[in-house]
């Protein structure tokens, strides 16, 4: 069963993605945004959203290392499993600290400032949830396991490079293996699962707003000019074109 | 030389009486909904006084525009493109809500299901945003009519340095009324800090458009913008902003603010330019020689060279015979009457103010002169320095000399008119002396004081071949298309569309000489 589940989960999750991302840009490109908040409530956002975001960055940066990049890669190149172990932990913590905190601020925020309250919506809430626990058995697995050991079971911390990156490339190869999974610690586990539900939301909450991160904008002219449109404008019930 | 077309706008503030009639039609038309509740692309404030928002000339807090670099580059002053995206998951310098205001309602419903009390049920202010019970302290133009004498007053940015003289002579204070919209800029810092690009500037009209299909909502633009004119729907997410009612323009008709003047103050033309120097015209060095470069890339739409290059970029016939007759063109590079809101901004407006006389004439009639002599008014305009500072300070980044020569024509033409109105003689001196002639100031005076609806729009449509594309064209068309129904009804009669319609009437209606006239015939 579990076994099942860690093979062909993830490519349900990605073709649930595909779709509902490419369904969100066709009819709704128009909801597509950040929905910033910041008119209504700028104190705590000035402190919570640049901790929480630059902490996610570096801890996808993270994941992109860690699960990427097989450790023979690593070791070939002279670092050892234990200082690319005691850098990741370090890095980890840190960015984990700083999510946790930003994450309390900003739904500390959502909830007490009143403007901010009234429009979050449902789908907000799942998102938090979701990416709540996400980040919690996050930090949980890099701090409680890797740095601290709370279990005792793993002095050294959990090799997650051997078995759940594994894994994971494994899905990329299209040759899974899913028994690799099933050793991991619970909570490892879990955070996949998570993460898999995540993913699975994201084309109908407001985190659509992660693919439109605007690096063009580094290198486009400052003044965009445009000609004038004379496609007959879309009325408000009617779906967006692709084009 | 690249020669690209600008629609235009000049208002001329000595006849702007704060009606708030413009912004209310404005709203009415374009921000009735939830999300822009706090919303006025037009606006119209008292000055002296703080503006809407709060002090949104303040651009040390603020940040919006261009900056001149030690190079000679301009730079949009919250930053270069790799600081500001590091400010992008909280923008330090956002106006919040507050600095606007928070809109409300009332609870109407109140007055008539209230049950039978001994005090007659109110209507109390609940807050639309977050429906409960508000104490309104702040709106779009709190300090309407306060000219800065209020306690509010002295905190308005551009009475820096003269704030005294204002706030403790009563007797010398004044105030004038400075309705605004989008100016529409020619070198817009909107859309240059919008990460998406979803902002851009259409090339036939250089209207300054949001694409919000492609707006993710990252608010950079209400930073970028010195006028604080780009506004935030904090429900939809998305930016939104004036679109100098682009679907009116497009089948001629001018803005809703415009149409709606009731001191007819607005005038709607085009102007061509040369889109190769504008950058190198808003980086001038100094500020206050930036009105002098923005009225050098106004081309001359009469000069055979400008009109042969523009006809090779693609400006289509009518246009260009609209470009003759722009009465925006007049008043700006022709008279010099006209001057941009805030040149040092560096953005090259395109809505341009007439400076208020007024302020000097009541002045001068206070002290019981005859404020319509020219001597009289002249030495007015050179004594009185406050307002003229202020002016400066608004539109010549503080170049008094530039304020004065534009009073002075208009105060020639105050009192060279008078002359002509009461069949005395004419004293061609009084134009000689502000670099006119008397046939000049007559024109000045036709379009500032007299000028019909044709005359102070004069609006080209849009290229008649894609014209029945428009959305606005459309609407007044049936879903059947008759032209294809051989020998139906209306065979060989496309529909017309409404906003045609109407523009015919209302053209008809503004232009007649009798009320008679208006009533004679069909179109
Ligand atoms: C990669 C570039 C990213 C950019 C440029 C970005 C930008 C933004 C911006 C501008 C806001 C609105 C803040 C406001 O004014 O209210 C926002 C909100 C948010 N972002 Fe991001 N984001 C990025 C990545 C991410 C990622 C990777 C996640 C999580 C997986 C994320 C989760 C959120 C959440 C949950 C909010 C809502 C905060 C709140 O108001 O409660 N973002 N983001
Ligand atoms: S005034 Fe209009 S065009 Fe100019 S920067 Fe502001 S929003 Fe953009
Ligand atoms: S409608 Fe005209 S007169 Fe009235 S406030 Fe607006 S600009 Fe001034």
């Amino acid at each position: 069963m579990l076994n099942v589940f860690w093979n062909s989960g993830p490519y349900i999750v990605t073709m649930i993605f595909i779709v509902g991302m490419f369904w969100r840009y066709k009819f709704d490109r128009y909801g597509w945004t950040s929905r910033s908040s910041q008119i209504y409530e700028s104190r705590l956002l000035r402190i919570g959203s640049p901790l929480f975001h630059i902490g996610l960055l570096m801890a996808l940066g993270g994941h992109v290392m860690g699960l990427m990049i097989p450790a023979s890669f690593t070791e070939s190149l002279g670092i050892s499993e234990h200082l690319y172990h005691l850098v990741a932990v370090a890095l980890g913590t840190i960015a984990g600290v700083m999510v946790v905190f930003g994450m309390t601020i900003l739904i500390y925020r959502r909830r007490t400032v009143l403007r901010v309250f009234q429009v979050t919506t449902k789908m907000d809430k799942l998102m938090y949830l979701v990416l709540g626990s996400l980040v919690l058995l996050g930090v949980y697995n890099t701090i409680g396991i890797n740095l601290l050991d709370l279990p005792g079971k793993y002095p050294d911390g959990y090799n997650y490079r051997e078995t759940v990156s594994v894994w994971f490339r494994s899905i990329a190869t299209f040759n899974p293996k899913a028994e690799l999974m099933k050793d991991a610690p619970l909570t490892f586990q879990l955070h996949a699962l998570v993460a898999m539900a995540l993913i699975a939301i994201i084309p109908i909450t407001r985190l659509v707003h992660i693919f439109s991160a605007p690096v063009g904008y580094l290198s486009r002219p400052y003044l965009v000019y445009r000609k004038r449109t004379t496609k007959k404008a879309r009325r408000g019930w009617e779906p967006t074109q692709v084009g | 030389m690249r020669v690209m077309a600008q629609i235009g706008m000049v208002m001329n503030l000595d006849k702007c009486i704060g009606c708030h009639t413009c912004s209310v039609t404005c709203k009415q038309t374009w921000t009735n909904r939830q999300g822009v509740e706090y919303v006025w692309f037009n606006n119209v404030e008292t000055r002296p006084g703080v503006g809407y928002p709060r002090q949104y000339e303040n651009q040390e807090q603020w940040q919006g525009g261009w900056v001149r670099k030690r190079n000679g580059k301009i730079k949009l002053k919250s930053g270069g493109r790799i600081s500001r995206l590091t400010k992008i998951f909280s923008n330090p310098k956002l106006p919040g809500l507050d600095d606007y205001y928070e809109p409300w309602t009332y609870d109407y419903d109140n007055l008539i299901s209230s049950p039978t009390t001994d005090t007659t049920p109110v209507a109390r202010p609940k807050s639309l945003i977050t429906g409960k019970d508000i104490k309104i302290s702040w709106s779009a133009n709190w300090d309407d009519d306060l000219g800065g004498t209020y306690e509010t007053g002295h905190k308005d940015p551009m009475l820096k340095g003269i704030e005294d003289s204002v706030k403790f002579e009563f007797e010398k204070s004044f105030m004038f009324y400075l309705p605004r919209i989008c100016e529409h800029c020619l070198n817009p810092s909107c859309v240059g800090s919008c990460p998406s690009g979803a902002m851009y500037k259409r090339s036939e009209d250089g209207i300054v458009l949001v694409d919000g299909d492609k707006c993710r909502g990252w608010r950079m633009c209400v930073t970028g913008c010195p006028y604080k004119k780009v506004y935030f729907n904090h429900r939809s997410g998305k930016a939104e902003k004036c679109t100098l009612c682009f679907p009116r323009l497009e089948v001629g008709q001018p803005t809703v603010c415009a149409e709606t003047c009731v001191g007819r103050l607005r005038y709607i033309g085009l102007f061509l330019y040369d889109a190769d120097r504008v950058l190198e015209a808003a980086s001038t060095e100094n500020e206050q020689d930036l009105y002098a470069a923005q009225l050098d890339i106004l081309l001359d739409p009469n000069d055979p060279a400008v009109f042969a290059q523009a006809r090779r970029d693609g400006i289509p016939e009518d246009w260009l015979e609209a470009a003759k007759k722009s009465p925006v063109y007049k008043l700006a590079k022709e008279y010099k009457v006209a001057l941009p809101l805030h040149p040092e901004y560096r953005t090259m407006p395109m809505v341009w103010y007439i400076p208020p006389l007024s302020p000097v004439v009541d002045a001068l009639k206070n002290t019981g002169n005859d404020a319509e002599d020219a001597k009289n008014l002249f030495a007015a305009i050179d004594t009185l320095r406050i307002p003229a500072q202020y002016l400066a300070n608004l539109m010549t980044a503080g170049d008094v000399s530039v304020i004065n020569k534009v009073l002075k024509k208009l105060a020639a033409m105050r009192s060279y008119m008078r002359d002509f109105n009461l069949g005395n003689d004419f004293n061609e001196d009084i134009p000689n002396s502000v670099g006119m002639t008397g046939e000049n100031i007559y024109d000045m005076y036709k379009l500032l004081a007299i000028a019909k609806y044709v005359d102070r729009y004069v609006i080209p449509a849009a290229h008649q071949e894609t014209a029945d594309k428009l959305e606005e064209a459309m609407a007044a068309g049936c879903s059947v298309d008759f032209t294809e129904i051989p020998g139906g009804p209306n065979a060989e009669r496309k529909p017309v569309p409404i906003a045609l319609e109407t523009f015919h009437l209302t053209k008809k209606r503004a232009s007649a000489e009798s009320f008679d006239e208006t009533l004679e015939g069909g179109e």
